[in-house]
């Protein structure tokens, strides 16, 4: 994708993390990302990212699964293969809906899986850029973009004033490459390894 | 902030008109329901409608001592809803005592068939069950069963008022807690073995004597729970709409919301669990009972029931969005609620009165027994204030987030 310049600060408690996130978005600045260790409730919303349409795409692979349930054993079992099993309809609706429902759950769970995956770029040897080595252990994590309007030492030192601790400067890829992490990872070694 | 409910005139106008077009029904019915049919019919309505209206009612307390045993937090800023609901149970309980009592000893064969003496000895079935299905069975039963529903509804009212004037310290705290666990746990023990079990199976099973199934109990319960998780709904959002339970937000609305969708769907799961089995192992002695329902005159409201009770509930509260719209909650609410009363009517009309016809009868009936329970709550509503103020985990529940 591209490389670009980001100021990051790095917070430990959540309290504090909240009224920074709404100032930094109040002053201007462009926000590109907050890493939690874990789910923080709201912090969507303070963020101010859109609903997300996974459960939409849930439903269509739902109705994907529904549909492709019933039309293959209705096609097996009146085209395909009749077959007389003790009397019932060729096309016995009330015993198909076992298999129709798990039919529909497995595509839906399958489905909205991969679809998040693909949407948070997850895969095996997908790698990205980690502005922080513990962003996944107990450090609240905010990287803003540096862009032409606002210089890196404003950003600094508003970064300093709601409150953020460590506060560095990186140059980093936006995007994913393919790669190991269990190289060239150095857990809470020098600040973490800028890639260009 | 509005914490004390004062009862609209209005809703009490609604209430009382309610009643009367209940009683008048009743008055009507009594002459024009005449002759072994209307006598039938007449009985059979008043069954559906009492035991229908009862298990709703009932389905609050055991919404409040579920969620107690949970501790879950989250129902405090409305709590007093339900609570104000579950004392309808004392006076729909006497009702229903009575209706069940004259269908016992009254001679209303046609709807208990297995009351009558004479017919058991000739009925290898019945007399199978006699030491289970008879009369002093049923009504020593009955007592019991709504004896224990009404105190332990009462029991758990008191407590939840007499904590409003505690002073709530660490030790107080763990003390309404743990009393509150112990005798929520006593209904809920009472409640699997009625409700859960045994009232089903002898209010409304006993009906279709010769068949019985396992599910039948099951099903019933959710048939009331999801109807009781509506009208809780419904009356939230009253107050809500006229300004009252200032913390209740989208948060609770939504949970609600999810209850009524979740359990909308276990009730076709038990639905279907049922049917499933005796369609695919085509036993005459079970399939008869599916056979006026499904192929019979019953036809329509058979497919009525599913259409209303699983299709409307899954698409129309699907979306998060449709669980956090008061207006829309509230429809859907009624539309289950009159589902399940549809439930209850294929329950109890096939094996009484036998071909649908238009319910005028049962209809007024249930809009008496609306006008009872939307008279009862409201005045127990405007009884105590309206959020439980000492209650530990309240702040819980104004903070809540789904």
């Amino acid at each position: 994708m591209a490389v670009k310049k980001f100021v990051v600060g790095s917070f430990d408690d959540e309290a504090v993390l909240f009224p920074a996130v709404k100032k930094v978005r109040a002053a201007g600045y462009k926000l590109h990302d907050v890493y939690t260790p874990f789910p923080v409730h709201g912090l969507d919303h303070a963020m101010g990212l859109r609903e997300t349409s996974l459960h939409t795409a849930g439903f269509v692979y739902g109705l994907t699964g529904t549909t492709t349930a019933l039309s293959v054993m209705g096609w097996v079992f009146t085209t395909d293969w009749p077959m007389n099993i003790g009397g019932k309809p060729h096309f016995p609706l009330p015993a198909f809906i076992p298999i129709t429902f798990e039919l529909t759950v497995l595509f839906a769970a399958v489905g909205m899986v991969l679809t998040f995956c693909y949407l948070c770029q997850l895969a095996p040897f997908v790698k990205k850029h980690i502005f922080h080595p513990r962003q996944t252990d107990d450090l609240f994590v905010m990287a803003i973009e540096v862009t032409g309007k606002n210089g890196e030492e404003e950003i600094k030192n508003f970064l300093a004033s709601v409150g953020a601790q460590e506060i560095n400067e990186q140059t980093a890829e936006t995007g994913w490459w393919l790669g190991r992490y269990d190289q060239e990872s150095r857990l809470y070694g020098a600040p973490a390894t800028v890639n260009a | 902030m509005k914490d004390q409910f004062v009862v609209p005139a209005r809703l009490k106008t609604t209430s009382f008109a309610l009643m009367g077009v209940g009683l008048l029904t009743l008055l009507i019915g009594l002459f024009a329901l005449h002759g072994e049919h209307g006598d039938t019919r007449f009985w059979a309505g008043l069954l559906q409608n009492s035991t229908f209206f009862l298990m709703v009612v009932l389905a609050s307390t055991f919404f409040i001592s579920a969620t107690t045993l949970a501790h879950g937090g989250w129902q405090l800023t409305f709590r007093r809803v339900p609570e104000a609901i579950s004392m309808v149970v004392p006076v729909l309980g006497v009702i229903a005592f009575i209706i069940l009592m004259v269908l016992v000893f009254g001679q209303k064969e046609h709807i208990y068939h297995w009351t009558n003496a004479e017919h058991v000895k000739h009925d290898p079935i019945l007399t199978f069950k006699a030491p289970f299905l008879n009369p002093t069975f049923f009504t020593v039963a009955a007592v019991i069963t709504i004896g224990a529903w009404i105190a332990l509804t009462i029991k758990l009212r008191k407590m939840s008022i007499e904590q409003d004037s505690w002073v709530m310290t660490q030790e107080a705290g763990r003390r309404l807690i743990w009393r509150n666990t112990v005798w929520c746990a006593g209904f809920i023990v009472v409640y699997s073995l009625t409700v859960g079990s045994t009232t089903p199976w002898l209010w409304l099973m006993s009906i279709d004597a010769h068949w019985f199934s396992t599910m039948y109990s099951w099903y019933t319960f959710i048939s009331s729970f999801v109807s009781g998780m509506s009208l809780i709904a419904l009356f939230v959002i009253y107050l809500k709409k006229h300004g009252y339970l200032e913390y209740v937000t989208k948060e609770h609305l939504h949970d609600l919301g999810k209850f009524m969708f979740a359990f909308s769907i276990f009730w076709t799961y038990l639905w279907f669990s049922q049917f499933m089995l005796i369609w695919y192992a085509n036993i005459p002695e079970e399939t008869i009972y599916f056979i006026p329902r499904m192929q019979g005159p019953f036809r329509f409201v058979f497919f009525l029931n599913l259409i209303v009770n699983f299709i409307l509930p899954l698409l129309l509260l699907m979306k998060r969005d449709a669980k956090r719209n008061y207006t829309w909650v509230a429809i859907l609410a009624v539309i289950i609620i009159s589902g399940h009363w549809v439930d209850f009517y294929q329950m109890v009309a096939v094996a009484t009165v036998g071909h649908p016809v238009f319910p005028w009868f049962e209809a007024g009936i249930g809009l008496g027994f609306v006008g009872i329970i939307i008279f009862i709550t409201a005045t127990q509503l405007a009884k105590a204030p309206l959020t439980p103020k000492t209650h530990p985990y309240l702040k819980e529940s104004i903070i809540h987030h789904t």
